[in-house]
């Protein structure tokens, strides 16, 4: 892809600079992207281990070990720490500015010292949301609705500033990424040949810089409601507490993109280099990120069918969630499609790669039933609800993460992971995952309600089986931990480029070196043009 | 020990269906139609999944790797097929739109005879209460058992069979939603405004309801349960649930039990000294209280009385003054027997 060479002695990033200070006052994308990288991950063990708590209370009808409040405390947490302190910045925040100067050909993002502060930001609200566990806890649910939120007395504006606070770091990651885009792609780097990972990181950030503020001015507006008793969202004050519900997903529904749509860039580019292909329709898949970037706009409504607003609204909102699944058809079938003709190799990242694929189809077309309008009313708040998103967070977003993981983790670390323990992983996540959420499809049409710590004993029999699904699940995760740990202390040192992949990450050392790249490449050809591709047999 | 709200494992309600891979019964007239749109969205994603996932599995066994030498297939795209994949699945969702759009405003529009009947929700229970028939709200015993404890009855909505109903809802805190699985109805029931829902039952039987928008504590209890009843048998059966006064040869503390369990008392004040969100009832009567301002005063006919209708003005210290006043929905008579029954919990 360029005529760039690495005959490196410099060290690598890792090595550069010694001691702690050296690494948290770092304005090196690659090294911030690594401490964004165990505090996500940090995050998701923590709300991960709580939900395990969740499903094994669920374990039987009544109450088991938890009370109803800390039942309730423990799902709030699970959701409001996986959402805002993993899913979020992980791929974007973590794997995103790793990843994004290096695939660009660029020595760093845009604004360095922007990027070591959004971290800091987002230490600080992390900080915030654990405290709210010392000052009482908090019992709303991670979509804070109101009234309730406005009158629980449990700490909601810690926690609302918490997000507040994570919403900037959010804010200001995706603004330097979309100038680093603009502005920093090397020479010969077009639009065209920029890569799909970009693509999505470009059309996340774009929806992190639009859609967060709404979210900021909402939860501030709960915050005045709550200290100033000004009524906003309380009928008791003379407020409305539907308009919340807009405010609200007017932001967490594009959020929800911006959680998948970096997983979708992930995944081209682990299907294109494992499977030795170039990528089928790369203009539709990237054009496709930037058209669900803009329709995700204009679907909240579709988690409001039966909330009262009104009928009309219900109507426009389902034909424009419809409308939102041919974009995400495409991709599927074009990544389906990539698979054609290869030759492909069965290494850990593709395996979570073709994870994916199975899962994230489920995961769209179980949206089917939710985004139209009547069998939504059955299902809406129900455990297939539930199902439906997991499978789209965990399966889309997080097998995705998963396989990037073991991807770029030799890039990252310069080190191999054994091969046999990461197929295992995969294995194992594989099952847990369909047994722990396939049957909570099932659970919601039977009408299971969601966030019930109890519940009718007709339902005992799947919650069991979604139970020891979640067990299998756990144990497939802490085996991926324990692989890139022991890759991490034991693992032979990684070649440049294990995979052969072509796009400019692999064009530099590995680990790169501090500034990335001797001088800056020059690129001629596409991200996706593998030497095995056999272009003469095109012309005959 | 006491509940207003129900759990779970209370209500009683026999199993939706036989296996829990069924379909719910269709109980109402919307169940029917909905379940057929289910089954269609069903095929088509059973279909689209052996599709996509079949062509993935083939492929991946097809070009694994076989050998260093490969050469791959320098495809790039193929135009045709793009716009046949986009265009395919685009006349299959507009169908099912359409389809859901119909049935959704069939859903939202109530016939103009139908039942009037008005749900009210608080945290966490169900009131029932029939515009038509004077009286209390309309309870049940749990599972068939004939002679309960009046405090372990069960929120219940008597429906006539084959007549439409039509709820109107409204909540008195936070929101909740009124969810009848078997009937697939549900719409959240808002404080500071009225919802309808409506249905005609189809058949008769027992049902549970749901609560199902997370409304704290006890949402997983706050159940309640619709009974469907032939027509000929429906007013009479509402007249005698919502049947409220002294009956022939009851203590006014018996009386004053059954209100406390109609009233949702048991939510906040147990009866066996557990604190909750109010103060229990035992020993309660006669004690001298600490109140938030600092005073004292002794818990006598007069403050019981008072904390009924004006809960908030004297608020025993430690509580918060969170209780809704029961000013005109209370008679004279029955705080009269709610006093005794406190009085009795010694």
């Amino acid at each position: 892809m360029s005529n760039q060479t690495h005959d490196s002695v410099e060290p690598s990033y890792l090595v550069a600079k010694k001691g702690l200070l050296s690494w948290l006052i770092t304005v090196d994308h690659k090294r911030i992207g690594l401490m964004y990288l165990v505090a996500t991950l940090f995050f998701f063990m923590v709300a991960g281990l709580l939900a395990i708590l969740l499903r094994t209370e669920l374990f039987t009808p009544g109450q088991d070990f938890m009370s109803a409040q800390t039942y309730n405390q423990v799902f709030t947490l699970h959701g409001a720490i996986m959402v805002f302190l993993f899913i979020i910045p992980s791929v974007p925040a973590a794997m995103g500015n790793f990843l994004l100067p290096l695939m660009l050909g660029a020595r760093d993002v845009a604004f360095p010292k922007l990027n070591l502060l959004s971290f800091y930001i987002y230490c600080i609200a992390a900080v915030m949301l654990v405290l709210t566990l010392v000052m009482g806890s908090l019992d709303t649910g991670w979509t804070f609705y109101t009234p309730y939120s406005s009158t629980t007395g449990t700490a909601v504006i810690m926690a609302t500033l918490g997000v507040f606070i994570a919403g900037f770091s959010s804010i200001l990651t995706g603004l330097n990424f979309v100038v680093t885009v603009h502005k920093m792609r090397a020479p010969g780097v077009t639009w065209n040949r920029m890569p799909l990972m970009i693509w999505a990181i470009y059309a996340t950030a774009l929806i992190q810089v639009l859609a967060t503020p709404i979210l900021a001015i909402t939860l501030m507006l709960l915050c005045i409601e709550r200290v100033l008793s000004i009524g906003i969202f309380d009928p008791a004050l003379g407020g409305d507490p539907v308009l919340f519900q807009h405010f609200f997903w007017f932001y967490s529904h594009p959020a929800v993109y911006i959680m998948v749509l970096p997983g979708f860039g992930i995944v081209s580019e682990l299907i294109t280099v494992h499977s030795r292909k170039h990528i089928f329709g790369y203009r539709a898949i990237a054009l496709s990120s930037v058209a669900i970037a803009v329709i995700s706009f204009l679907v909240w409504g579709h988690h409001m069918f039966v909330s009262g607003q009104s009928e009309l609204a219900g109507v426009v909102f389902s034909f424009i969630t419809f409308a939102v699944a041919v974009p995400t058809a495409i991709k599927v079938l074009s990544w389906v499609a990539t698979l054609y003709g290869g030759s492909i190799r069965y290494t850990t990242p593709m395996w979570y790669a073709m994870i994916f694929l199975w899962t994230f189809t489920v995961g769209g077309l179980t949206g089917l039933y939710l985004s139209t309008l009547s069998t939504d009313v059955h299902l809406h708040d129900t455990y297939f609800v539930v199902a439906h998103f997991h499978y789209v967070m965990v399966g889309g977003t997080v097998i995705a993460f998963l396989g990037g993981l073991f991807h770029w983790f030799p890039k990252m670390f310069g080190r191999m992971y054994n091969e046999r323990a990461g197929a295992i992983s995969a294995l194992l996540v594989f099952i847990g995952f369909n047994v722990t959420f396939g049957t909570q499809f099932f659970l919601g049409h039977q009408g299971m309600p969601r966030r019930y710590y109890a519940y009718l004993p007709e339902y005992e029999y799947l919650h069991q089986i979604s139970t020891v699904g979640s067990w299998v699940l756990a144990a497939g995760l802490f085996l991926v931990l324990f692989t890139l740990l022991a890759g991490l202390k034991f693992g032979k040192h990684a070649p440049a480029n294990p995979w052969g992949g072509v796009s400019l990450e692999w064009h530099t050392a590995t680990p790169p070196i501090e500034h990335n790249f001797h001088h800056i490449p020059h690129v001629e050809s596409g991200p996706y043009d593998f030497p095995e591709i056999d272009w003469d047999s095109a012309k005959h | 020990m006491i509940a207003t709200f129900i759990p779970p494992d209370k209500l009683g309600t026999p199993p939706m269906s036989e296996s829990p891979w069924a379909l719910l019964p269709t109980a109402s007239n919307h169940a029917a139609a909905l379940d057929t749109l289910y089954v269609f969205i069903t095929i088509l994603c059973v279909i689209s999944m052996i599709l996509i996932i079949g062509a993935q599995l083939y492929f991946m066994v097809k070009y694994r790797k076989r050998s260093d030498n490969d050469r791959t297939n320098p495809i790039t795209h193929n135009t045709k097929l793009e716009i046949g994949w986009s265009v395919i699945p685009s006349l299959f969702l507009i169908v099912i739109f359409v389809w859901g759009e119909v049935q959704f405003m069939d859903m939202s529009s109530p016939p103009a005879n139908a039942i009037d009947v008005r749900i009210t929700g608080q945290k966490w229970q169900w009131t029932v209460a029939y515009p038509q028939f004077p009286g209390g709200p309309s309870l049940s015993c749990p599972g068939n058992a004939a002679d309960c404890e009046p405090t372990e009855k069960t929120p219940t909505l008597y429906v006539p069979l084959n007549e439409p109903v039509r709820l109107t809802m409204n909540s008195v805190d936070v929101i909740h939603s009124f969810y009848i699985p078997a009937f697939r109805v549900k719409k959240d029931v808002v404080p500071g405004r009225y919802s309808n829902l409506w249905f005609t039952a189809i058949e008769e039987g027992e049902f549970p309801v749901f609560c199902t928008e997370y409304c704290g504590d006890e949402h997983s209890s706050m159940l309640a349960k619709v009974i469907v009843l032939p027509k000929s048998e429906w007013a009479a059966t509402v007249k005698k649930a919502t049947e409220l006064k002294l009956e022939e040869g009851e203590t006014m503390a018996h009386y004053g039990e059954r209100l406390y369990g109609i009233n949702g008392c048991a939510a906040c004040h147990t009866l066996d000294g557990e604190t909750k969100v109010g103060p229990s009832f035992k020993g309660l009567y006669g004690r001298t209280e600490q109140l938030s301002d600092g005073s004292s005063l002794a818990a006598d006919d007069n403050y019981i009385r008072e904390s009924i209708l004006e809960p908030n003005a004297k608020v025993v210290a430690g509580y918060s003054p969170q209780m809704p006043s029961f000013q005109g929905k209370l008679k004279d008579e029955q705080i009269t027997a709610l006093i005794e029954f406190i009085k009795a919990q010694k």
